[in-house]
């Protein structure tokens, strides 16, 4: 494994340590990012990835370590602040705008001084000019769509003079063509001058190799690879993210486009779940889906492909019994269960034991005294059968991996058996194994006879869960062939 | 209905129910041991002798038997089960701090039908009485939560100001219809013997209030941890949106009832001290016990069996500070610093906590 080329680096850790408790996050990690260079930073979830760059923006401080930026070492402890004003920027994750501010506000937000808005605004236009960037200065960020939000941070950044960008999972958040717009303006921008450079934090290998010059892998806290982007292929990113173990098991999952469709003569298959031209509306009262018809039989996983923001949400919640519908006919199960994509906000209580998680399956239907010693049992044979590492049933659900936490989830949906299945995203923010995981789970539910309908915002998750596909754009559903290049086109509403 | 991130933070922080008993009590014991320490330090500083002060406070609380039962424990009836509502609805996540007002409304209600009851056996006439007392602090919480529930307004804040509307309500009934006969006192007419609440101790002023707060709390404690009804508002207090969600609970119901059995709970606090302590309605009625309330349901972290010890310790506390008044010249404002301390130590380590429990997890 070849260290990248000897160029004077924009920003360099050396020998990070990282402490949180017992866990050992960081475990002398060195990372140089070279001038006009876009580095790719991967890892499964927990390998320490948002920790590194955390450390190099100042909101962790390292037990161990340095940072130089441009070949003056930081002064450790240091600020967001201390080192915004050194150039280096971060986009996270979850984004820090304050929703009910224009775009100008944000953007000053921070800055000393007085706020004059329209410096400001003609900031705003020139960065959009200069980068491609544009955003309307006095939009209110509550208004826009998520990648536009997304566009608002990064010209926060740039507004600073930023030139080394950290960005955390930009695509996450994003729709395909979205995702694949950030990464075209990502090369651009580490192009576009010898100063600049773009920290990609992400766990898609494909981006990885698509739009970097270096990568440097981590797993567990440890830098297990850094190399030109070049000389690496899928399988050894994949191999040094997990370790030679699990690497041909989750490859295996990654590469094999399709499974055997499942067979029809197998059973009686009944329709479970059934809609005749259904109209749902969302909460504010906005038409989202329009006179759908579609069946769900036992023992089929059946698939919605969709951009963002095309009736899914509103869709999988009618089904689920948590929307009404407007018109049009809806024949769905009463115990049918529903595993939402948001797990921290609509599926768990984060300060309850995993026991109480349990019992809140059927909390708003049972009457009496709850039987607290059968559901403690309950929970500790599922957490044996389902593979679900938690300590105890009396932990808080809060203690567990995201990926256990699904686990969980998912297990406490199946646990009685019931005749079908509502599932959104089930392995949004998961790393591989896990991932593997939440997919196997649904294939032997999907095995054991459940009607299972499902939504992912990844289309290649769709097609190799789905057993049948329906395409949903702007609100309008219809079954496509379970063929990539379709069934993309279907869901961005080209004609077929 | 759903609560707003603030409540269920508190909610969650404040009534983590993670570590043992025993850990809370030692957890409550040293936030009130620094309390003390800064009690004394404040009484240095403003010039007493704390020691003086301090034996006055002991003595005042606990001095004797007739002190503890009737200074200390006949004030901690009305805070417990001021302490039991605000619990409940925090529970809920419901920022009831309403308590007062409920409370004083509870107490019009009684005086009211206690009035007009004359020729009703006071044996019937009472648990009437104490009835439309809880009826009344729940309708007065109703307000709150109808407020919420049609038009979003916060029921922080209109709690708040329900509060004043009960007090200044109070001053003008007491002036006007309720007022006693010889129309010169601005206060209802004091109740016969036969309508006051039984005294349990002869020789005290400890009345059967107590034996009402403490099964009552028993009775919540038992409610919440075994009972569906008591899961499902644990259950919306956390987490409104997964309790919709996942447990099909409908949040709006289960938020309403949390609102009108807290008022109900903090009526029947005024509607005890009415019929046990003071027999007549007047304007100064409480001397704040639904804002002490807050403090006594935080310190307990929401346990409803808890709150009956913390209502013992700001029972004493008040109790004592008059007799630190009295004794040692000390202003009672004092004490009310000390409450607000408390609190403030309360929700600073609840944060602490939390803060900890996620850099960990």
């Amino acid at each position: 494994m070849s260290a990248p080329a000897a160029s004077p680096s924009v920003l360099t850790l050396r020998g990070v340590h990282k402490r949180f408790g017992d866990v050992h996050a960081l475990r002398d990690v060195t990372l140089e990012v070279r001038p006009g260079t876009v580095h790719a930073l991967l890892g499964e979830n927990g390998a320490g990835k948002s920790t590194l760059m955390r450390v190099a923006f100042g909101l962790v401080r390292p037990d161990a370590g340095t940072i130089v930026v441009s070949g003056s070492p930081m002064a450790t402890p240091f600020t967001p602040l201390q080192a915004i004003a050194r150039g280096i920027g971060m986009v996270h994750q979850h984004f820090t705008l304050v929703s009910a501010m224009t775009v100008a506000e944000n953007v000053a937000l921070g800055a000393s001084g007085r706020y004059a808005p329209d410096v400001v605004a003609a900031r705003i236009r020139d960065i959009g000019e200069r980068t491609g960037l544009v955003l309307d200065p006095a939009a209110r960020v509550s208004d826009l769509p998520v990648s536009a939000q997304q566009r608002c941070e990064i010209v926060k950044a740039l507004a600073r003079d930023v030139r080394v960008l950290i960005l955390d999972e930009p695509t996450a958040v994003l729709a395909p063509d979205e995702a694949a717009a950030l990464l075209q303006w990502v090369r651009h921008f580490a192009d576009a001058d010898p100063s600049h450079a773009v920290v990609l934090i992400t766990h898609k290998l494909r981006d990885a190799l698509a739009m970097a010059d270096d990568i440097t892998v981590l797993r567990r806290g440890q830098r297990v690879l850094c190399a030109a982007a070049r000389e690496c292929t899928e399988a050894s990113l994949a191999d040094a993210m997990l370790g030679p173990d699990e690497r041909a098991r989750a490859l295996d999952e990654e590469v094999v486009p399709h499974m055997t469709s499942h067979d029809d003569s197998v059973g009686a298959h009944h329709e479970v779940v059934f809609a005749d031209a259904l109209d749902v509306r969302d909460t504010r009262g906005v038409m989202r889906v329009k006179r759908a018809s579609f069946a769900v039989r036992t023992g089929e996983i059946v698939g919605v492909a969709a951009v963002e923001g095309s009736g899914q949400h509103e869709l999988l919640r009618a089904v689920a019994g948590l929307l009404p519908t407007t018109s049009g006919r809806l024949r769905v199960p009463d115990d049918i269960a529903f595993v939402p994509e948001d797990r921290h906000r609509d599926a768990l209580l984060l300060d309850a034991s995993l026991t109480e998680n349990l019992a809140l399956r059927d909390a708003g239907t049972r009457r009496g005294r709850l039987p607290w010693a059968e559901f403690a049992q309950r929970t500790r044979d599922l957490l044996d059968q389902r593979d679900v590492r938690a300590a105890s049933a009396t932990v808080l659900a809060r203690t567990l991996s995201g990926g256990n936490q699904q686990k969980f989830i998912l297990a406490r949906a199946l646990d009685d058996a019931p005749p079908a299945l509502v599932v959104e995203n089930p392995t949004r923010g998961l790393d591989f194994r896990a991932t593997a995981a939440v997919h196997d789970a649904l294939r032997d539910a999907r095995d054991a006879g459940i009607a299972i309908l499902l939504y992912s915002s990844d289309l290649d998750e769709v097609l190799q869960l789905a057993d049948r596909v329906l395409a949903l754009h702007d609100g309008e559903l219809r079954a496509v062939p379970r063929d990539r290049d379709i069934v993309g086109r279907a869901m961005l509403g080209a004609a077929s | 209905m759903t609560a707003t991130p603030t409540s269920s933070v508190l909610a969650a922080n404040v009534g983590r129910e993670g570590r043992g008993a025993l850990g809370q009590v030692a957890q409550v014991a040293t936030l009130v041991a620094i309390t003390m320490g800064l009690l004394v330090l404040l009484l240095a500083v403003t010039g007493y002798d704390p020691a003086t002060a301090l034996r006055a406070l002991a003595r005042g609380a606990f001095g004797s038997w007739y002190a503890f039962t009737s200074a200390t424990l006949v004030r901690a009836i009305p805070l417990a089960l001021t302490g039991l509502a605000v619990a409940l609805a925090f529970r809920a996540g419901l920022l009831n701090i309403g308590a007062e007002g409920q409370l004083l409304a509870g107490a019009t209600a009684t005086a009211a039908v206690l009035g007009a009851s004359g020729a009703v056996p006071p044996l019937l006439s009472l648990p009437l009485a104490l009835a439309a007392g809880m009826a009344a602090g729940a309708l007065w919480a109703g307000i709150a939560a109808l407020l919420r529930q049609r038009f979003g307004v916060l029921e922080v804040i209109s709690t708040i100001m329900l509060n004043f509307v009960a007090l200044y309500a109070v001053g003008w009934l007491v002036r006007g219809p309720l007022q006693e006969p010889t129309r010169i006192y601005p206060q209802s007419a004091s109740l016969a013997k036969a309508l006051q609440l039984p005294v349990l101790l002869p020789g005290t002023r400890l009345h059967l209030g107590v034996l009402l707060a403490v099964s009552l709390a028993v009775a919540l404690w038992w409610w919440q941890r075994a009972t569906a009804g008591g899961f499902r508002l644990r259950a919306v207090g956390m987490n409104p949106h997964a309790a919709a969600t996942i447990g099909r609970v409908d949040v709006a119901r289960v938020s309403l009832l949390a609102f009108l059995a807290s008022g109900a709970l903090a009526g029947l606090g005024g509607a005890v001290e009415l019929t046990g302590v003071t027999y007549a309605l007047y304007e100064n009625l409480s001397p704040g016990y639904g804002y002490t309330a807050i403090a006594v349901a935080l310190l307990a972290r929401l346990n409803p069996v808890g709150v009956l010890g913390t209502a013992v310790l700001f029972g004493a506390l008040q109790a004592g500070a008059n007799a630190m008044q009295r004794d040692a010249g000390v202003p009672i404002a004092l004490v009310n610093v000390v409450e607000a301390v408390l609190i403030l130590l309360v929700i600073a380590s609840d944060r602490l906590r939390g803060t900890r429990a996620e850099a960990t997890a």
